[in-house]
């Protein structure tokens, strides 16, 4: 359909507007400033804080700018005595029962209200009753209240019911006495809450753990990725004296839009962790661990790591920025080994040969909004990644048929097309028997080496729903998640998928854990390719065969708590019996000590200037924001020196950047964008794999990574006090 | 088993738990009948009236929390329905509301006096109940539409038009 | 000039004057029904009735007086989505209690306007919004009627295998002044706070469920079957121009006897103190709110000079309103009388917009500290600007009905705030009348 265009007139100006756009879009288009609180773009319009009032020719009353459509000929003064008169009386209104607290309020400096106060309100107040007070109320951890200084313009509620799908807010009462309420006094609890902080105009929502800690105008604001999910959100770190103070999201329309999940909100409180590393150590013959300086660490870990060949194991954190895995890689085959990896949760590595360049999503980011159908197998969604969760929920709410397969039903609050609940001892029969259904709707015909688990499928009414959800529109995407990953048949699984793709049309996409699963194949820290994304002849061990049996010596990267990032390893015992442990990491924990040798103290995401490379392959590079913390450099400085003293050549980089130019030039530039797919035509036999025990671990969202467990305030929370399950 | 666990509904007709009564539970689904599919918050208003009449007078969490998991909602849309609405009472008191109606009919032929001739008698301010529990003396500040009866009250909901001291005494003292 | 009685209860109100008013039967003998069954014998075109309404010159009898023949022509009734009518029932407006007796009294008459009403616009379902508080007796006396109608086959899927559906439902609020505003009507039928939508979208494009509606008061529904019944310029010509047809004036406050009384715009308001038995014990009148209590009072001297229709109330600057008409005596005091509307309409507003919730708050504040006798002369004026501030600058009409009273008040009656401001709270009135009986 066309688009239909009027014209208009701003301020006399003639400008051209799409026909039915709201007068807030067109003057914000055209750069003339409406003064607005309830107005968001990303949120339902309002239209009650009425700050927005412009004068519209004709019009008898001033009209809102964000709920008054555009006409032909419409003439708009944003700034006339008649608009300003309105916009002024609803700042006196605003301002009433407004606390005069902004010189202890957290929101002074970046508040809406204040700024706009500034413009149109008067120096003296009129206003001689009683202010109003509320009660504050206690929503958890994560969002501290100051609920009098609320000025009601929803746009948390609004939150909560559109974005976070389901309303943990509400407008209790009415009149002068309404105010935003849980009523119960329940906690906030889903994984984007805090959000609302950022939504909030003025200081009723502010940051808990950040409370009373810094101005905003004091400190610098710094760009940063996300280090915790493959969605790659964009972050500022805000900064002051060197000090990570807090994090907010960097709006890219393209990945995380303006929110960030509260994982990467308040991860940052980890960085300062009292178990925080902040000088090298060595532990003597006698057990006692003793602080050293840089050098005798590194020579140290340096001649322990020298002729171990393929006895020596790495294993990184996927989390690692692309420069450290790069490294890493560098030196464990440089020294002679193949055995790096940083799939530290899966178990099945059969099929891994027909892996893809990189793991991979199958689509962009922004195009999960538009999609038409979804299949997700084995992933619980909001967990693993909040922001695509969203985008998910997105899509289900334009009418995407969106199914899942899952060992359990984890709750999404929009309406899902098919569930298959299916334990996972039978979730190869169940993709199995979902693919017949689809393969049987379209007539289609399955590939050889999944016949046999095809034909012994039996389809139900779930299995042909989902089924069906992948006939819909014409964007269909099948996904498989962390719990299909960490599934002992996760080759059954994706052949199975890759094979509903082919028939269904759709495309595939695997939600590889951690930051930079995509990075970490492309720089060779996994046993089967080497930097690049090159297949090696003959693949190292994986992280799982490495922490089953023995090796002489291991070196851990990116603080990697393998007796917990492996569960269901046996990891602390493998590690226990190595001659030598390096761990090149932020954190030294009580575990860590009882087997590590020699501890180099790294920096976190936030200290170091790097890499990651997203699901959807984007690379994104950030400098480092915060400060080294005690005698820590960032990874990719120690892994350099490491190199050198390893006697390894080409280890002369002068920074990050030079690291990242040598692999992007290995990686070669891709002109546009393009999913690597994968290519196998694993046979999965009758049933699928042969493992034993076929269960699945569902890790919340908190425990994630080293750096999430330290974060007191998330720790705190339902999720943060939510065990594990085996399923 | 989810990870979430969230309150809010608990599924269709969580009949076995639900503090809700039978009775109680065909009035909501009377109600319900009106709307269309998938419409049953309409259905919300109604279905707390049924649960403050089953609780003799006012709804506690307990109660919201079933209606929200009866009625499928969040239960935060429930609270704020019960906040929003004057008939309603989220605290506990006594189990006939007595509603003097003082708004500007009333107001000119005395409905002032009478609110401060009922406080007298019986001993408690607007807004609170006595402490037997049988009347609660509802503040009431909307017109109740029986202008041309004024003064007039409502007990619970029935109208009581032309009042005097005298019939206000007679009609609180019938309440048991 | 007394009121000829051929004047009186010649729509709604007709079958008063039979016993048991509120039956089918009763109903019947007035020619009840006759139009709904003709429709359905004959289908005609559905313009014809729109047209029909329009010419008789009904307005909106709510308040707003829209014209109600035009609002039904809103709807796209050629569209195949679900469409809704929805009565407004909510009666609220401090001073108004008709509808109240239309329920009671001639719950066919509705019916049947709403069944007329729906055939116009093509709907197949309504709901009647009825106020909680009028549970005990017009609800169950309004659902009776309902089920005779059902019974006598007027009503239902498929009517009289004519293919036409028709179910009217009914709805009872739970107490909140502001959902007699039609789209927070429509919120409270959604379940929800009672809180008015933005327009546009209008309820004809936009309304329950997002679907087409067209939304009446009751009065207005219930007139329409004898606008058809005895021809659209007959009821039109009951009134002065521009004002055709009846209302039902609802007469309290310092009167003999107040009451409803249904009769043709552009009485002389002096008849119709005189038919409520003039002001009470021959005392002064003097004011009158005469649409209800959000409309601008008038001077009782002015009033007495004036007729009862749109036109004329406009020219002395006040409304129709509901037609709910607060007649107060001398002994009024009337720096009371505002601080009690102003109460009301803080404790009724929803709370969403800024100016109104703020707003009602702050002017019944300082109305209070009149009364205390705690206020400043010059605090006169910042009341009136504060309601200058609220009126027009909010999403429904609230804001606006609780800035007309202070503004009215203050316009004709400064002289008692002041004097109770300069004499520590104490009344005008008081001790005029004291001086007097001294």
């Amino acid at each position: 359909m066309a688009e239909e265009f009027v014209n208009v007139e701003i301020n006399g100006k003639p400008v051209k507007a799409r026909k039915g756009e709201m007068i807030i879009r067109v003057t914000d288009a055209n750069g003339s400033y409406v003064p607005r609180f309830c107005y968001h773009e990303k949120l339902a319009v309002a239209a009650n804080c009425r700050m927005c009032l412009v004068e519209v020719e004709k019009a008898p009353k001033p009209m809102p700018a964000c709920a008054t459509p555009v006409a032909e000929g419409m003439k708009i003064f944003t700034d006339s005595p008649r608009a300003i008169g309105a916009q002024r009386a609803v700042m006196e209104f605003l301002l009433i029962n407004h606390p005069l607290d902004c010189p202890i309020c957290d929101q002074g400096g970046e508040c809406e209200l204040q700024d706009l106060a500034v413009g149109f309100g008067r120096d003296i107040s009129r206003f001689t009753e009683r202010k109003r007070t509320v009660l504050d109320e206690n929503l958890g951890p994560l969002i501290a209240t100051d609920m009098t200084r609320c000025i009601q313009c929803t746009r948390c509620i609004r939150f909560t019911e559109e974005i976070a799908g389901n309303q943990e807010l509400g407008m209790i009462g009415r009149g002068e006495q309404e105010k935003v309420r849980t009523y119960i006094e329940s906690t906030v609890n889903h994984e984007l809450s805090g959000n609302v902080i950022d939504l909030c105009p003025v200081g009723a929502l502010v940051s808990k753990p950040y409370r009373f800690t810094a101005r905003a105008w004091e400190m610098t604001s710094v760009p940063l990725v996300s280090p915790h999910d493959g969605t790659g959100s964009n972050l500022f770190g805000h900064v002051l004296r060197g000090r990570l103070m807090r994090v907010v999201p960097r709006e890219n329309e393209a990945i995380n839009e303006i929110w960030i999940a509260d994982r990467d909100r308040f991860s940052y409180e980890g960085v300062y962790s009292e178990e925080r590393l902040e000088r090298p150590m060595i532990r003597q013959a006698s057990g006692e661990w003793v602080e050293t300086d840089w050098e005798t660490a590194l020579a140290r870990a340096a001649e322990g790591l020298r002729g171990r060949g393929a006895e020596l194991g790495v294993l990184a954190s996927p989390s690692a920025t692309l420069e450290e895995l790069y490294l890493a890689g560098r030196i464990a085959r440089g020294l002679g080994s193949g055995n790096i990896d940083s799939r530290l949760r899966q178990r099945d590595f059969r099929d891994q040969g027909a892996d893809p360049a990189y793991p991979n999503l199958g689509m962009r980011i922004a195009d999960i909004d538009s999609l038409h159908g979804l299949l997700i197998v084995g992933a619980n969604l909001r967990r693993e990644a909040p922001i695509l969760a969203h985008r998910v929920r997105k899509a289900a709410r334009h009418g995407a048929k969106v199914a899942l397969l899952n060992p359990a039903v984890f709750r999404y609050y929009f309406p899902v097309a098919a569930y298959v609940e299916s334990a996972p001892a039978a979730q190869v029969a169940d993709l199995a028997a979902i693919l017949r259904a689809a393969a049987e709707a379209a007539g289609a015909t399955i590939p050889p080496h999944l016949s046999q688990v095809t034909a012994a499928a039996r389809i139900g009414e779930q299995h042909r729903a989902a089924a069906a959800a992948l006939a819909s529109g014409d964007k269909r995407a099948i996904w498989l998640g962390a719990l299909a990953l960490r599934h002992p048949c996760f080759a059954d699984l994706r052949a199975l998928a890759a094979a509903l793709a082919q028939v269904t049309g759709a495309s595939l996409g695997v939600l590889a854990e951690g930051a930079n699963a995509a990075g970490a194949h492309l720089a060779g820290a996994v046993p089967h390719r080497e930097a690049g994304g090159k297949p090696v002849s003959t693949a190292g061990l994986s992280a799982a065969d490495m922490l089953a049996r023995p090796l002489a010596a291991y070196l851990l990267l990116g603080g990697i708590e393998p007796w917990i990032d492996s569960p269901g390893s046996d990891a602390a015992r493998t590690l226990g019996q190595a001659q030598l442990v390096v761990a090149v990491t932020p954190f030294a924990s009580e575990t860590l000590r009882k087997f590590a040798h020699v501890l180099l103290p790294a920096g976190t995401f936030a200290e170091t200037s790097g890499t990651y490379v997203n699901l959807e392959g984007v690379w994104q590079s950030q400098t480092g924001a915060a400060a080294s913390v005690g005698e820590s450099r960032p990874g990719w400085k120690v892994l350099r020196v490491l190199g050198n003293l390893t006697g390894l050549a080409g280890f002369d980089y002068q920074s990050s950047e030079d690291v990242c130019a040598e692999l992007a030039t290995l990686v070669g530039a891709p002109t546009a964008y393009s999913a690597p797919a994968y290519s196998g035509a694993h046979d999965v036999g009758q049933q699928g794999g042969t493992q034993t025990a076929q269960t699945v671990v569902d890790i919340p969202m908190y425990q994630i990574d080293a750096l999430v467990r330290r974060a007191p305030s998330l720790q705190r929370t339902r999720e943060g006090r939510t065990a594990a399950v085996t399923y | 088993m989810s990870n979430d666990t969230e309150t809010q509904a608990a599924g269709p007709r969580a009949g076995a738990t639900t503090p809700l009564s039978e009775h109680t539970r065909r009035e909501i689904d009377h109600w319900m009948a009106k709307f269309p599919p998938g419409r049953q918050r309409s259905a919300c208003i109604a279905a707390l009236r049924a649960a403050q009449e089953q609780n003799h007078g006012f709804l506690t969490p307990e109660l919201m929390d079933a209606v929200a998991a009866y009625l499928e909602l969040p239960p935060i849309q429930v609270y704020e329905v019960a906040a929003f609405y004057s008939m309603f009472e989220t605290h506990p008191c006594g189990r006939h509301h007595v509603s003097i109606c003082t708004n500007i009919s009333c107001m000119l032929n005395g409905g002032e006096d009478l609110v401060a001739h009922a406080e007298r008698r019986l001993g408690i301010r607007l807004n609170e109940s006595t402490p037997d529990g049988r009347i609660f003396l509802k503040r009431e500040e909307e017109c109740l539409a029986a202008c041309t009866g004024a003064p007039m009250m409502m007990v619970d909901h029935v109208f009581h038009e032309h009042l005097t001291p005298e019939k206000l005494d007679r009609i609180l003292d019938e309440l048991k | 000039m007394p009121i000829s009685p051929d004047k009186m209860n010649l729509v709604v109100f007709e079958p008063l004057k039979l016993e048991r008013s509120w039956e089918l039967a009763t109903y019947r003998k007035i020619g009840g029904y006759e139009v709904w069954e003709k429709i359905l014998g004959e289908k005609p075109p559905r313009e014809q009735i729109i047209d029909a309404v329009k010419a008789s010159g009904l307005r909106g009898r709510g308040g707003a007086a829209f014209p109600t023949g035009t609002k039904w022509s809103f709807m796209p009734r050629n569209s195949p989505a679900q469409k809704y009518l929805v009565c407004n029932s909510d009666e609220s407006e401090p001073g108004t209690c008709h509808d109240r007796d239309i329920l009671r009294y001639n719950p066919h008459a509705l019916i049947e306007g709403l069944a007329i009403a729906a055939y116009a616009t093509n709907s197949t379902v309504a709901y009647n919004y009825i106020r909680g508080e009028f549970l005990g007796e017009p609800v169950p006396r309004f659902e009776a009627a309902l089920q005779e109608a059902y019974d006598a086959g007027l009503l239902g899927k498929n009517v009289r295998d004519t293919g036409i559906d028709f179910d009217i439902h009914t709805f009872v609020g739970a107490g909140a002044y502001i959902c007699g505003e039609e789209t927070a009507l429509l919120e409270s039928l959604e379940g929800k706070p009672g809180k008015p939508r933005f327009k546009p979208p209008f309820p004809a494009n936009f309304g329950v469920y997002g679907q087409p509606t067209t939304i009446n008061n009751t009065l207005s529904f219930a007139t329409v079957p004898t606008i058809l019944r005895k021809g659209p310029q007959w009821f039109a010509a009951l009134g002065p121009a521009n004002s055709g047809g009846t209302v039902i004036y609802s007469i309290s406050g310092h009167v003999e006897k107040p009451g409803n009384f249904e009769l043709p715009l552009g009485i002389p308001f002096k008849d119709l103190l005189e038919l409520a038995g003039g002001v009470r014990a021959g005392r002064r009148l003097k004011a009158v709110i005469p649409g209800g209590s959000s409309v601008p009072v008038v001077p009782g001297e002015v009033m007495l000079k004036t007729n009862f229709d749109y036109d004329s109330l406009k020219a002395i600057g006040s409304a129709v309103g509901t037609a709910a008409i607060i007649v107060m005596d001398e002994t009024t005091c009337m720096v009371r009388v505002l601080e009690r509307i102003s109460r009301f309409y803080m404790s009724e507003s929803c709370g969403q917009c800024t100016p109104c919730r703020e707003g009602t708050g702050w002017m019944n504040r300082l109305l209070k500290r009149v009364l205390a006798g705690q206020a400043r002369r010059e605090e006169l004026s910042l009341l009136v600007d504060v309601a200058n501030r609220i009126e027009g600058h909010t999403i429904c009409a609230l804001g606006d009905a609780a800035a007309w009273p202070v503004q009215s008040f203050m316009k004709h009656f400064r002289h008692e705030f002041e004097y109770m401001i300069d004499h520590g709270g104490r009344s005008i009135v008081a001790d005029q009348l004291g001086a007097r009986a001294a």
